[in-house]
């Protein structure tokens, strides 16, 4: 292992990690609820379980974050995003994130940001689990394949 | 108000995916890579988030009701961890790793007008449908 001090960004990491932790403290203290992503969209499309109340602070939720591109345009320029997967591959990708999460009733947000905040030792196993996976599969794609 | 609080939090949400690199693929698996070139950036994320989102919750913890909005605490009450837990995540893992992208960074990637996203996003959302239509007959 060798740290990659080029495109390491300690402190935009920190405190857009920050703002995270702060949207989802906010919103599980003032409206009870948690700002888990792949829960809120599934939610969303699942439809048997959700009344009119339970949908709209979803769709809030994901209008906000669709927002943001435009908030962030009011002070500066968009940051760069790098695809780093052919369309296949993002098909396939995307298929085991919404399969995945669902199953495994959250993702980073969910059990990694909401859930290691509240010390719950069943996101902890979720998180362990797909980060494990996550290296591994890294290492294939990058090193082995 | 629970809806504006929903607005406000998934916009700042939004601000700190951006903000914090989420939003690039590049990135995140640049992070995922540890036994290349690791950009350790992601492990900031991540504690910074909990550092601040720990303070929340372990407040949101001692409440019955909601601050702002007045009902019950929604908060999850399954602690087990099974099968379906760790098949799962590892599972979402598997194409967190492929395409360097989660879910929330995803939908604010494609607002972002990145249109390479926009497949991702349909298959993550087949995904889901498709694990809704297996519950219902199961």
């Amino acid at each position: 292992m060798q740290i990659d001090l080029f495109h390491f960004t300690p402190w935009s990491a920190l405190a857009g990690g920050a703002l995270i932790g702060l949207a989802g403290g906010l919103l599980v203290l003032l409206a009870g609820r948690i700002a888990g992503i792949s829960g809120i969209v599934g939610g969303l499309l699942d439809g048997r379980v959700l009344n009119a109340t339970d949908r709209n602070w979803r769709l809030s939720f994901v209008a906000g974050m669709v927002l943001a591109p435009l908030a962030w345009l009011a002070f500066s320029a968009l940051p760069a995003i790098q695809q780093v997967a052919s369309w296949p591959v993002m098909i396939v990708a995307g298929l085991l994130v919404g399969l995945g999460t669902r199953y495994a009733n959250g993702c980073t947000s969910g059990h990694g940001v909401c859930g290691l905040s509240r010390l719950s030792l069943r996101s902890l196993a979720a998180v362990l689990s797909f980060m494990g996976a996550g290296f591994v599969t890294v290492f294939v794609v990058r090193h082995l394949i | 108000m629970l809806n504006i609080i929903a607005l406000i939090t998934g916009l700042l949400f939004g601000l700190g995916l951006m903000l914090s690199g989420m939003v690039n693929p590049a990135k995140v698996q640049g992070f995922l890579d540890i036994t290349g070139n690791w950009d350790p950036s992601l492990a900031f994320v991540m504690g910074g988030a909990i550092a601040v989102g720990l303070v929340f919750f372990q407040l949101a913890r001692r409440r019955t009701e909601s601050l702002a909005t007045h009902e019950a605490m929604q908060l999850p009450a399954n602690n087990t961890i099974d099968r379906r837990l760790i098949l799962g995540s590892i599972a979402f893992g598997a194409g967190w790793g492929l395409a360097g992208i989660c879910p929330g960074p995803a939908i604010v990637a494609l607002a972002m007008g990145n249109l390479d996203v926009l497949v991702f996003v349909i298959a993550m959302i087949a995904g889901m449908g498709i694990f809704s239509l297996l519950q219902r007959k199961g």
